[in-house]
């Protein structure tokens, strides 16, 4: 592959040529360049950022968000391709490159997190198609000087019906180049789609499938070095010795450096940095809090309960009308730390050169990667080049590119293109980890059992304190509340409880532990999720109500989630008998401006605690849907992940640092457990929301409640391990 | 210098005779089609052929594969069963595991052309996919069994 990487691409990579060519690229299918110009005798037209016709009658795309198996690339291709009226055999799609303008509208960044691709580019790609489609029927009009409205796009050709003359895009891109492009062009209507809204494969399948796909640790420019850095066993611990002659002995070793990550291994292959690493003999001193072990962030959690919190939000006065409730109930809830354990590590690669850098990594933030890495080279921002390649596997881990700076020292310090990886055992202990909660929950019922009052304390490591200490304010870090609570004005679209509550107070603490977290697909909604949804099951016990009929009688108002909770119900048998020693739990959840509702059914072994879960069925509204096939496959592998952390994952701590450090340590969901997942969609015309994140949220707590339908004991707890069931069933 | 045998080719490669599989056949023979994931055996992401076989090569060295015929993702044939399956049946996501899954049913399939629910379970399930494809999995597993069987063809 090397040598597709022409150093001559790169830099034309970086020009626009007469407002024509935007559309520049590098592209995880192999490295090609897309500016037409460098093509001989070809003629381009591109309206815009995402788009370029060229006279060999092809229709590039370029994405510039990150392909991590959600699919995207065919997502806004689609999108794209169709107000274009392009024929889908003419498209090819390719990866963007950090761009200003890929930015989210509605993030602010180029970042592929938030379920926000879609709902953040559905009506800019609608735009930017429709552009390009119109400027091509009027090039094809003045062609044949008759009126527009005689003409007509279809499938890459404009046509003239009355003097039966057609053009394909390609023939008239040269002549739509020279157009000025319309602001408010007219969108099809939903009867016109061709693309959207039907099933189409995605684009990515086939490179994925034949191996060929280059995902970050795939790529290999030339004179590649290689690096594992020898990392902090404990947080803040810093090093008091290590053999760096053993380490230089070893065969293959470049360089060895003291940098801010630790002690960086620099060799001609994997196998001789890591057997260099392992000859550093590092000795660490015991860092900031070598006390901490799994036991003391729980109970640091749950301590922090009985503390004043920060305000969040205050309707009516909660602690009068539970006061005054006909019934109270009150309940403590924990979810711990899970990994992101991607399947492909953490890994950047990076050529840092005198006048230029190279980044090539799987990223889910092309503006963080362009600027951490302009902050160490300090060369300009044209002069960064940053290559995303396939993710195998997101998350939100690769939103904090933290594996990036640790490319570009190295590489500037030897000189040559680096790549550096964490080993899986780096990529667990080092993770930034989805924050660990605690919530106290105190609900209020009338005589009539209709909720009242809702106090609701939760503490929670804040996630954006370490990396962007402004976006807290008065002591409210937002990310640790998505699913309780948020701003109006939030980007994550009515990420808030969505049960009608007169009197609701929210609260939350903070705790100064020093265990990094960050967003971990659906960030804080699933474990808010958990604690809301298995507190209304409560709730409808003490009420003595169905806990499908309670959860409606507080959503009156709302539509959408009446309305995936009355599906859900409806397709998964609700109130149908069920097997004893068989349960049937049920939970909704709204964020990213789109509502879920899930139904678990399980059977409990009680001699050996193991839980079977047998049937998923979800109910999803999102509004519009784009591609039907790649929204159930998420919709699949969010529950199954989910799954995984209601059953099996939680991070353990030990001596101030991460104990869990692979696999078989740190247990993940296996093809076994997984039950039959059923995904229905509910059409709905109302406004576009996200996907890829929201089979997690309902999920956990759908088999906490189905738990508490097979056996009568409530755990306010996940993992429910074999250990914590049985324990559960023991107490009562 | 070291001989080995990769999709019926011959490579040399400077490496010593306990160097792992999976880190020649990445970092010197630029197969990159098979992935590194935890590099002790638990995931499967790193599963190749030795004599058709299916193993684990983080946990295989060069020595020990010597003479013997390694397949990679790279060397089973695009029109393979499992192959096109896998792009019927839209199972892949992210698809860094794939690689390694699909050897492994590969590997199945070549023992068992029509296996049991229980014999897929058993084989399958130590291999990880973290995005959650286990049900298309099994739905490729299914597709590829079926055109294997119409085509009377052994995997």
């Amino acid at each position: 592959m090397s040598t597709l990487i022409s150093r001559r691409a790169f830099l034309k990579g970086s020009l626009a040529a007469g407002g024509l060519t935007l559309a520049i690229s590098v592209t995880p299918f192999g490295y090609t360049i897309l500016n037409a110009a460098d093509k001989k005798g070809l003629k381009s037209f591109s309206p815009n950022v995402w788009l370029q016709i060229t006279s060999d009658n092809k229709v590039t795309i370029v994405i510039g968000n990150s392909e991590m198996g959600q699919g995207v690339l065919t997502a806004h291709s689609m999108i794209l391709a169709d107000e274009l009226e392009a024929d889908w055999k003419q498209v090819q799609v390719r990866q963007g490159a950090a761009m200003d303008a890929f930015k989210s509208p509605i993030l602010g960044a180029q970042l592929t997190v938030g379920s926000a691709s879609v709902r953040g580019f559905y009506e800019p790609l609608r735009k930017a198609g429709a552009s390009g489609r119109a400027m091509l029927v009027k090039a094809a009009a003045e062609t044949w000087k008759v009126p527009e409205s005689e003409c007509t796009a279809v499938l890459g050709t404009v046509k003239h019906e009355k003097s039966k003359s057609s053009l394909t895009y390609g023939q008239l891109c040269e002549k739509a180049a020279k157009l000025e492009v319309p602001k408010d062009p007219v969108l099809k209507k939903e009867s016109e789609f061709r693309y959207m809204g039907k099933a189409m494969p995605r684009v990515d399948v086939p490179e994925k499938v034949k191996g060929k796909a280059v995902f970050g640790l795939d790529v290999s420019p030339k004179d590649l070095l290689y690096s594992v850095v020898a990392r902090p066993p404990a947080y803040g611990a810093k090093p008091v010795s290590f053999n760096q002659k053993a380490a230089e002995q070893v065969k293959g070793v470049v360089k060895v450096l003291q940098i801010p990550q630790g002690i960086a291994v620099c060799a001609s292959s994997t196998e001789a940095a890591l057997k260099g690493r392992d000859a550093l003999q590092v000795q660490w001193d015991k860092g900031s809090l070598p006390e901490m072990d799994t036991a003391f962030v729980e109970k640091t959690l749950l301590a922090d309960l009985e503390k004043q919190g920060a305000k969040v939000h205050s309707a009516g006065d909660a602690q009068k009308a539970i006061g005054e409730a006909a019934k109270k109930v009150e309940a403590v809830y924990y979810i711990p730390c899970v990994a992101h354990a991607t399947m492909e590590p953490m890994n950047t690669t990076a050529y840092v050169q005198k006048d230029r850098c190279d980044i090539w990594s799987p990223n889910q933030n092309q503006t963080a990667c362009a600027g951490m890495t302009a902050g160490i080279t300090k060369l300009p921002p044209e002069k960064i080049h940053v290559h995303t390649t396939f993710l195998g596997c997101g998350l939100g881990r690769r939103a904090f590119p933290d594996f990036l700076p640790e490319a570009v020292l190295i590489s500037k310090e030897v000189g040559k293109p680096v790549k550096a990886l964490w080993t899986r055992d780096d990529d667990i202990k080092q993770d930034r980890f989805r924050a660990p909660m605690g919530h106290r929950i105190q609900g209020g019922l009338d005589a009539q059992g209709q909720l009242i009052g809702w106090n609701h304390r939760t503490s929670c490591i804040s996630i954006m304190k370490p990396v962007n200490p402004k976006a807290i304010v008065d002591g409210v870090d937002y990310y640790c509340l998505w699913g309780l609570w948020d701003k109006d004005d939030s980007p994550m679209w009515n990420a808030k409880i969505q049960y009608e509550i007169p009197n609701l107070h929210i609260e939350l603490v903070m705790p100064d532990l020093p265990i990094p977290c960050w967003p971990w697909r659906s960030v804080q909604n699933a474990p808010n999720a958990f604690a809301i949804e298995s507190f209304v099951d409560e709730l409808a016990q003490a009420a003595g109500k169905d806990p499908l009929e309670f959860r409606l009688q507080s959503l009156k108002n709302n539509k959408r989630a009446t309305r995936v909770l009355q599906t859900v119900a409806e397709k998964a048998g609700w109130g149908k008998p069920i097997p004893k020693g068989e349960g049937r739990g049920i939970a909704q959840h709204a964020c990213f401006g789109t509502w879920v509702a899930s139904v678990a059914e399980l059977s409990v072994d009680k001699k050996s605690g193991n839980i079977k879960v047998h049937r998923v069925v979800v109910a999803v509204d999102c509004g519009p849907v784009i591609n039907p096939g790649p929204l159930v496959e998420q919709i699949e592998g969010g529950v199954i992940l989910a799954l995984s952390t209601a059953l099996k994952e939680e991070v353990k701590f030990a001596k101030g640092g991460v104990a869990s450090s692979n696999f078989d340590d740190y247990d993940i969901i296996r093809m076994s457990e997984v039950p039959e997942i059923e995904v229905h969609i509910v059409k709905s015309t109302d406004k576009i929301g996200g996907i890829g994140e929201l089979g997690v949220p309902p999920t956990a707590p759908a088999v906490a409640n189905a738990f508490f339908n097979a056996t009568g004991v409530r755990i306010r707890r996940i993992p429910l391990t074999p250990e914590v069931v049985l324990a559960g069933l023991k107490k009562t | 210098m070291i001989s080995l045998t990769v999709n019926g080719k011959t490579y040399k490669a400077d490496v010593p005779a306990d160097a792992s599989l999976l880190w020649v056949l990445r970092d010197h023979l630029k197969l990159t089609g098979t992935k590194y994931s935890c590099g002790n055996g638990e995931c499967g992401a790193c599963t190749v052929h030795v004599n058709g076989k299916a193993e684990r090569s983080c946990t295989v060295t060069v020595g020990e594969v010597k003479g013997k015929k390694i397949t990679t993702i790279e060397g089973l044939p695009d029109n393979h069963p499992v192959k096109r399956a896998w792009i019927k049946e839209q199972v892949v996501q992210c698809g860094y595991c794939q690689p390694g899954v699909m050897m492994q049913v590969a590997s199945l399939l070549s023992e068992k052309p029509t296996p049991s629910a229980d014999q897929i379970i058993s084989k399958m399930d130590d291999v990880i996919c973290r995005c959650g494809t286990y049900l298309r999995i099994k739905k490729g597993i299914q597709a590829a069994v079926e055109m294997s069987g119409k085509e009377g063809k052994k995997v």
